[in-house]
């Protein structure tokens, strides 16, 4: 099973290709649908017993799938704590999968366009995920999913409040569309807690790298729908596109002065970045991120032209913790870490041995 | 969301305060915000404490009151209050009333108008979907929910013109 995980490690994710529309500032475009079976209690009163019996039916469902095209499915508890981790740096799981391993499992589609945790907080999390700004064909390929799902097992719903999930902040379309955006010129500009800010009173919610309750880092903002009911599916997600075009718009704009008014301080900024991450000997990974997504807007402006958007992307993927381990093939301390990142970033740039 | 002062404006200020080692939350609109003189500062994260929501706090609840359990997962709602988590599909049901105010009060709106699993294991646009809308429709106006109300009401005279349309056909 571990081979087959690590054959991950060998592939782009979906949301790091650096394609797709806007992808100079939009990561990726993600939509999630939470998902109940009717008869069985959720996670909050579920017996171990029920927990395996909700865990055997979707594999076998997720097997028949044709839009899975035979998955990767994994147990979260026959995996190692590093491997457990290396699936949450790539976004295929949550937090709250790797904490509680038991009788949870995730079906990964290939590409990892698609990935389906089960027994999360609810029965079935259905995930889409696409490069740059696409929450369009996200919607259109976790719909086709969804449907064929419910054709193979009966979901929980009411006619009255739509899909019954296990938290009320999901009931209804149980549908959550983020957005992942790199804002550094409306961080630098100060202008991002204004923005954001504005966001809120609109309906929907701005979180960190790794969503619910975490922080931005590397200016890196995931923008997502705060409700879940009241509109259809279509309407909530181009309600994001509508608010998104703008913050996209503050931020080229703010490229834009910055090019125009500051630019050789701005050139300084990113050559700098660059410079210590190819030549440092050892560097954290809060310090790499924050040097990462200056290059990166380097590269989004054509400042620095031998490196491309793919590459970026990857070293913000590799310079995580458990890819560290993964790549070199056992575990490290916080240390040793640190040495091997700056390893692979000299490695990677360019840079001395 | 709606503001829990003003019930009006949509709460995007979500306020922790501990007196007398009670956590209560406090969500707010803006305005709210501002004449209780709270500091407005960027919000980062869906406030996940429903526990203080579901209820208030001060009011009971009808089903708290009644002390009423679901009868698939023996959940009560004052067990609910304290996670803030449901126990099974059932308990939307055992909790009918309470829920319907608190998911008026986190989504602005208690109806739902997205897509069905019915509708990937039947072709779109049955008669019984048809009623259901219509269904709905009474609620929103009943709810006051004339924003969704005209949704409704557009989505239903469609259905009902391409239903014409295919007898037309036929014809």
């Amino acid at each position: 099973m571990a081979k087959e995980l690590d054959s991950l490690l060998k592939q782009p994710s979906e949301w790091l290709r650096g394609v797709g529309p806007v992808s100079d500032i939009v990561m990726s475009s993600r939509i999630r649908l939470a998902r109940n079976l009717d008869q069985f209690p959720f996670a909050t009163r579920a017996s171990s017993n029920s927990q395996q019996e909700v865990l055997d039916l979707f594999k076998g469902a997720l097997n028949k799938s044709v839009a899975l095209k035979s998955p990767l499915i994994f147990e979260m508890d026959a995996l190692t704590e590093v491997d457990r981790q290396f699936l949450l740096e790539r976004h295929l799981v949550s937090r709250e999968h790797i904490v509680q391993p038991h009788h949870k499992a995730v079906a990964i589609g290939s590409g990892e366009v698609i990935s389906i945790m089960i027994n999360e907080e609810d029965h079935l999390r259905i995930q889409v995920m696409q490069s740059g700004l696409n929450l369009e064909d996200a919607w259109s390929i976790v719909d086709g999913l969804d449907d064929e799902l419910a054709r193979l097992l009966p979901y929980a719903y009411s006619a009255d409040w739509g899909y019954l999930t296990c938290c009320p902040t999901n009931t209804g379309t149980g549908m959550r569309a983020s957005v992942m955006l790199h804002l550094p010129s409306l961080v630098l500009t100060k202008q991002i807690n204004k923005v954001l800010h504005t966001i809120t009173k609109l309906g929907l919610t701005a979180r960190g790298f790794y969503g619910e309750g975490t922080e931005a880092s590397g200016n890196f903002f995931q923008i997502s729908n705060q409700v879940t009911m009241g509109r259809a599916e279509a309407e909530l997600i181009e309600n994001i596109d509508q608010i998104l075009k703008q913050v996209i718009e503050h931020e080229q704009m703010a490229r834009e002065s910055l090019m125009a008014n500051n630019r050789v301080q701005l050139e300084d900024r990113i050559w700098r970045a660059f410079g210590i991450l190819k030549h440092a000997k050892t560097i954290s990974s809060s310090e790499t991120l924050d040097l990462l997504s200056a290059v990166r807007l380097g590269v989004d402006l054509g400042i620095m032209n031998g490196l491309d958007r793919k590459t970026v992307n990857e070293l913000f993927m590799v310079s995580q913790p458990a890819h560290l381990q993964k790549l070199e093939g056992k575990t490290l301390n916080t240390r040793e870490r640190d040495v091997k990142r700056a390893q692979l970033m000299r490695q990677r740039l360019g840079g001395p041995s | 969301m709606l503001c829990e002062l003003c019930k009006q404006g949509q709460a995007t200020v979500h306020l922790t305060e501990i007196v007398n080692e009670q956590m209560s939350e406090l969500h707010l609109c803006e305005t709210c915000a501002n004449q209780k003189g709270a500091q407005v500062e960027t919000h980062f994260g869906l406030a996940d404490l429903l526990s203080g929501l579901a209820g208030g706090g001060k009011v009971k609840e009808a089903e708290e009151v009644t002390g009423k359990a679901c009868p698939k997962c023996g959940m009560t709602y004052e067990d609910f209050r304290k996670v803030g988590r449901l126990g099974c599909a059932t308990c939307y049901l055992t909790f009918k009333r309470s829920l319907a105010s608190l998911l008026k009060r986190i989504h602005g709106s208690p109806v739902h108008l997205g897509k069905s699993p019915i509708g990937a294991l039947k072709p779109p646009q049955t008669k019984s979907e048809l009623s259901d809308l219509k269904r709905k429709l009474e609620r929103a106006i009943e709810e006051e929910a004339f924003e969704e109300a005209a949704q409704l009401r557009d989505q239903i005279r469609q259905m009902e013109q391409q239903e014409r349309q295919a007898r037309q056909k036929k014809a």
